[in-house]
């Protein structure tokens, strides 16, 4: 390494020198006298990077409540863990007065390198505000891609913290190219390593992709915005008024959009709960769910969950109780909370080993199924897929939402996304079915015939077509004696039996061993290998 | 409809046949009286047993049972009407020599007369509507202008909420223990009384705490007390077990104050001190059977305490209802000496229909600071998720100087609390200890999030460390900690005191048994969040900490001040929908998690609850209304 800096170095103070080999000689001829001031311009450059954008950026970073750069990374990784790269690399634009040393920054405007989070690699990059507003020059774009490469061949995660304003404007084109370029290998590395972007600051235009193509977006609340224009271009283009937080703060993306998994209050907030989530990943595709310490008994009865499912068919219940109730220690991490509410996702352990967490909410629309809660159960059960963690599915879903809105935006095409997604999985997948699963959703929801490996019932559980009162009047339609057939229907099909006696369920259980079975299912099915068909990539109805 | 019919309730799995009796609304099942007529002929029941509350008191009850033949395991309606009543059972009790309370009952012409007998017995006097049960509706007056007031307060709510005119005048008693007798009597005109029980640790005239015997009796007031007692019990014929209440002064002049006819809620403190079943005795004694005892044969065996745990928020007027879901429920029956009566289990709902109350938590000992230590062990041990809970305001009143000295009246609480119960306050050295185990969970939960197991394809490397820097807040106090492990043991240094810290460390279990500095000490871990919040119940308060590395505190900083969106005065409905019911109006207080409206949404019902203890402002729909997502419902102050 040091060879190199010399050469770096020297090429600097003779600029007239054009080849390597003269380069070389030169460096031979004054390496006695110039060894201190080497040695010192390292020093020199070091201390520059580390200072970024110097103390008064610095200042005015904090004064937003972010914290900077490097801080950021110290916050992440684990103490003393940091390795960096591309500490001397230096913007190349020469345009505007770009070239004028007062704008060359050591690093430029991203910090690169790996570290352990927990003592598990990571490859990690952090923009870095304070120099030009964090903005993505070619050697941004190349530092941060250098990362990527190196993090798909050892197979370890990376995690992007943005905080950008955005194209170097002053490189043109170059800039572009960076953006695809890191958009090109965040596309290699999907389904190959975990990707994910926290957003700490801005991120607009063509940036914005880099996240939307990562498997998880976290945001901090107040201090970072995702936007393809801003509120400016905006209300020159549709005359709408909106404000930042209004067109792409935490809020409106964990809420509205969809486009973040969740957002944390600030900095320090979101960085030690991504410390926490990054322990529920594997390093890459080729590696098991991990397996950590667990204090919680695998055979712990759950009595709550005899009694959590109401009588009454119409009444609600927490689908997060019934969660929380079966997996280690109560913790779950869930993603997107805050956005179609209806269906529950994230991860959770049992016995210690990662899994996949869905359900039907019926606390929510009564736990419907529409068109933002498949896609957003979809995506979650592909990660899992991608990532060798086990699918486990709580049921109890009423059929997919009527109405003219949901059929104009594509119900049809995007409700087969979970139903693709579910059918496509070949990690081990456990279904319980709490209550109903009536019509083409209970196909949907993780069931036997989609190569479910386990799947249950409570008691409470009624696999059918659809509720009892709709069928009668369609099987009964004119007839009198409605109260009676249904009442037919109900001893006939609102219970576990039909899809029992046909093999669609394994077992009807006890619900408070409901954790007790799961444990012990997984450690049988943690073996298990499934293929799908030969193909360049299948094709989900997008 | 077949349903699968799972036994959700205690009460309900431990009895041989159940009936459904009706809905939770207790109007509309277990004060149906038709609806309990119907399970007794649809099981045959020979008798009923009415607990307390509900119709235990109910005469009219008492003769439809005796109608069809079934027996009421409770005195004979005579009885109860003539306890029932205020004025009647005071002049019953004056007949059998039973000391009462100097006063006046009967119909009050006007202010002046109301005036007139106030004079008579001499202030402070204490006027209420006769017909009005325990304390409601009572008022105190120290001079005539407040008794003309009284007056006429008292006789407008008489008239209106009981239609019955008359009123009780009588001489209050300041700083008085409200200490009651245990009584059983047979059918063959015996009768017993099984010593008493101090029930003086009240809030709004409703007991927390227990304990029997008393401290404060000696041999000779007990026996006057109890032969006074069984005196009017025999007077009105009385058969069964029932209590006879009375305040007594600091001079140990003791009042009759009522009879309740029926079983106490604290009656298992009783049961421990005698060694008698009382509903064993009272089945017995329905049946006709004589007592087997002899006045001579009841012993007091020991010191007994009850505690009272209730849903409810303690900071709160000493204590406000609160409903929830039971997420986690672990009673403290593995300790001996422990009796929890409880009709709740994990899972449970604490509805609006009921008391609010969990359990009654009963610990035993040879003497009295024997079972005082039993319920400091006990009541830390108790794990309730899910639903505030008084644990906190038990947990200091038994270990206050002047309840542990026996100096308590009824006024106990307001008097050592005036501001209202804000928690145990912390000594600088339990502070210590407190901080100390949060830094050594932290570390624990820490290291343990290092430990990945089977075989890994890339490996850790460990950031172990043997020393920790970190700092700790508590209540905005924030403390530069160091911590050092060896195993499970942890060196908490803080300024410049070390704390010794050692432990399981289950990190799943609710309960945190530790050891600090020798001392064995039963904490809780309620909350552990990935940001170092880290919630302990100590001593039985909760304490709220928050753990960070010395740089994330060193950082923090920089965070920027957030004022949180106060969204709990407002009700918006989540989802379109329909108004199903609105069960508030303007100006009704609501508890925190009680039932504001029900929406249907995708014929399902939901219910909107409250997020705050409060009084409604506006409300914003009502029944049968339909209702778009983020339709404002109701406001709350």
């Amino acid at each position: 390494m040091d060879y190199i800096y010399q050469v770096r170095l020297t090429t600097h103070i003779s600029s007239a020198i054009g080849s390597l080999t003269h380069a070389l000689l030169q460096n031979a001829r004054c390496y006695s006298v110039s060894h201190l001031s080497v040695q010192e311009r390292i020093e020199q450059k070091r201390k520059a990077a580390l200072t970024g954008g110097g103390q008064l950026r610095i200042a005015a970073q904090h004064k937003r409540g972010k914290l900077t750069a490097r801080e950021r990374l110290e916050l992440l990784l684990d103490p003393d863990s940091f390795v960096e790269y591309d500490m001397f690399v230096e913007h190349r634009c020469s345009d505007f007065g770009m070239e004028a040393d007062h704008n060359k920054y050591p690093g430029d405007s991203v910090v690169t390198g790996q570290g352990r989070i927990n003592g598990r690699l990571v490859y990690v990059f952090s923009q870095d505000f304070t120099v030009f507003g964090g903005s993505l020059s070619g050697a941004h774009a190349q530092k941060i891609c250098k990362i990527m490469d190196q993090a798909m061949m050892v197979g370890a995660p990376v995690i992007g913290l943005n905080d950008s304003g955005g194209a170097r404007i002053q490189e043109g084109v170059e800039s572009l190219a960076g953006y695809a370029d890191i958009f090109l290998r965040n596309v290699m590395a999907s389904g190959v390593v975990p990707q994910i972007s926290l957003i700490m600051g801005p991120c607009a235009g063509g940036a914005v992709y880099s996240p939307a193509l990562t498997d998880f977006t976290f945001m901090v609340k107040d201090t970072s915005y995702l936007f393809i224009t801003g509120p400016d271009v905006v209300k020159s283009v549709t005359n709408e008024d909106v404000t930042q937080e209004e067109l792409g703060g935490a809020k409106t993306h964990t809420t509205v959009s969809g486009v973040a998994h969740r957002a944390f209050e600030n900095d320090i907030d979101a960085l030690l709960n991504l410390r926490n989530f990054f322990n529920f990943l594997p390093l890459s595709n080729k590696d098991p769910a991990p397996v950590t310490e667990c204090h919680d008994p695998r055979d712990r009865l759950v009595p709550g969950l005899d009694t959590i499912v109401p009588f009454e068919s119409t009444k609600a219940y927490d689908m997060l109780d019934i969660v929380h109730g079966i997996v280690d220690e109560r913790e779950f991490f869930e993603i997107m909370p805050n956005y179609a509410k209806n269906i529950v996702v994230g991860f959770a352990r049992m016995n210690g080993r990662t899994v996949g967490i869905v359900g039907n909410q019926p606390k929510v629309a009564s736990g419907c199924l529409d068109i933002n809660s498949s896609v957003k159960g979809a995506r979650f059960v592909r990660f899992c897929d991608a990532f060798n963690i086990p699918i486990i599915t709580f049921v109890d879903v009423p059929g997919f939402l009527p109405g003219t809105a949901q059929e104009y935006g594509g119900i049809i095409r995007h409700g087969a996304k979970l139903l693709y997604a579910f059918a496509e999985a070949t990690v081990p997948k456990i279904t319980v079915i709490t209550r109903k699963a009536y019509g083409g959703a209970y196909d949907v929801m993780s069931s036997k015939h989609l190569r479910g490996d386990v799947n249950y019932a409570w008691p409470s559980a009624e696999v059918a077509v659809m509720g009892a009162k709709g069928a009668v009047q369609i099987i009964f339609r004119g007839k009198e004696n409605q109260a009676e057939a249904e009442a037919e229907y109900v001893e006939k099909f609102a219970n576990p039996f039909p899809a029992a006696v046909r093999g669609f369920v394994d077992d009807i259980i006890q619900p408070s061993t409901t954790r007790k079975r799961i444990c012990r299912d997984l450690e049988v099915l943690a073996s298990k290998k499934q293929t799908n068909p030969w193909k360049k990539h299948a094709n989900i109805p997008l | 409809h077949i349903r699968v019919t799972l036994c959700r309730h205690v009460h309900v799995k431990m009895a041989d046949e159940a009936v459904c009796v009706g809905p939770a609304p207790t109007s509309k099942s277990y004060l149906n009286m038709d609806a309990i007529m119907n399970a007794v002929k649809q099981t045959g029941a020979q008798a009923v047993h009415p607990g307390y509350g509900f119709l235990s008191e109910n005469k009219e009850f008492a003769k439809r049972l005796a109608a069809e033949g079934v027996t009421f395991i409770g005195p004979d309606t005579h009885a109860i009407q003539a306890m029932g009543d205020k004025i009647e059972s005071k002049l019953i009790a004056k007949a059998a020599k039973v000391n009462t309370i100097p006063g006046f009952d009967g119909v009050v012409k006007d202010a002046e007369e109301a005036v007139k007998i106030a004079g008579e017995i001499g202030y402070p006097v204490m006027i209420k509507a006769s017909a009005g049960g325990g304390g409601k509706g009572m008022r105190i007056s120290w001079n005539d202008e407040e008794t003309r007031e009284g007056f006429r307060f008292s006789s407008q709510e008489a008239a209106s909420s009981f239609g019955d005119d008359r009123l009780l005048i009588e001489k209050f008693i300041d700083n008085p223990r409200h200490i009651e007798i245990q009584v059983l009597a047979d059918k063959h005109g015996n009768a017993l009384w099984l010593n008493e029980r101090e029930c003086s640790i009240q809030r709004r005239n409703q007991k927390v705490v227990e304990e029997a015997p008393s401290t404060f009796l000696d041999p000779d007031t007990r026996r006057a007390m109890g032969e006074q007692a069984v005196s009017l019990a025999k007077a009105v014929k009385y058969s069964s077990a029932g209590t006879v209440e009375f305040l007594v002064d600091s001079q140990k002049n003791f009042y009759f104050l009522e009879m309740n006819t029926r079983l106490q809620v604290e009656h298992p403190i009783t049961e421990c001190i005698t060694g008698l079943d009382l509903v064993h005795q009272m089945i017995r004694i329905a049946k006709g059977y004589k007592l087997q005892q002899k006045q001579s044969d009841i012993p007091i065996n020991g010191w007994a305490i009850e505690s009272r745990v209730y849903a409810e928020d303690p900071y709160k007027s000493f204590g406000l209802p609160s409903i929830g879901r039971l997420s986690q429920y672990q009673e403290p029956l593995n300790l001996p000496n422990v009796r929890v009566d409880s009709g709740i289990q994990e899972g449970s709902d604490i509805s609006i229909y009921y008391d609010p109350m969990i359990s009654k938590l009963v610990t035993y000992g040879k003497t009295r600071e024997e079972a005082l230590k039993k319920m400091e062990e006990a009541l830390d041990n108790y794990v309730i998720r899910g639903v505030t809970h008084n644990i906190p305001l038990l947990r200091e009143i038994i270990v206050h100087p002047r309840f542990v000295s026996g100096d308590i009246s009824t006024k106990f609480l307001p008097e050592v609390y005036p501001d209202g119960f804000k928690g145990h306050m912390l000594t600088a050295g339990e502070r210590r200890e407190l901080l100390a185990t949060a830094a050594a969970l932290y570390v624990a939960a820490q290291l343990r999030s290092q430990k990945f197991l089977g075989d890994l394809r890339v490996s850790i490397v460990p950031a172990e460390s043997r020393q920790w820097e970190l700092c700790v807040e508590l209540d905005k106090g924030v403390h530069m900690l160091g911590v050092s492990r060896a195993g499970n043991n942890y060196t908490v240094e803080i300024d410049g005191e070390k704390v010794e810290v050692s432990g399981e460390w289950n990190l799943a279990s609710a309960l945190l048994p530790i050891t600090i500095n020798g001392k064995h000490r039963n904490l809780q871990c309620l909350l552990r969040t990935a940001a170092g919040e880290i919630t302990l119940q100590y001593l039985g308060t909760s304490f709220k900490l928050r753990v960070l590395s010395k740089l994330a505190a060193y950082l923090s900083k920089h965070m920027p001040e957030k004022i949180p969106e106060d969204t709990s005065s407002i009700l918006r409905s989540p989802m379109p929908g329909s108004v199903v019911a609105v069960s508030v109006k303007p100006g009704d207080n609501v508890a925190e998690g009680q039932e504001i409206c029900v929406i249907e949404a995708m014929k399902m019902q939901n219910s909107m609850t409250a997020a705050k203890t409060a009084k409604v402002k506006s409300v914003h729909c009502k029944a049968g209304d339909t209702v778009g997502e983020g339709d404002l419902l109701v406001e709350l102050e």
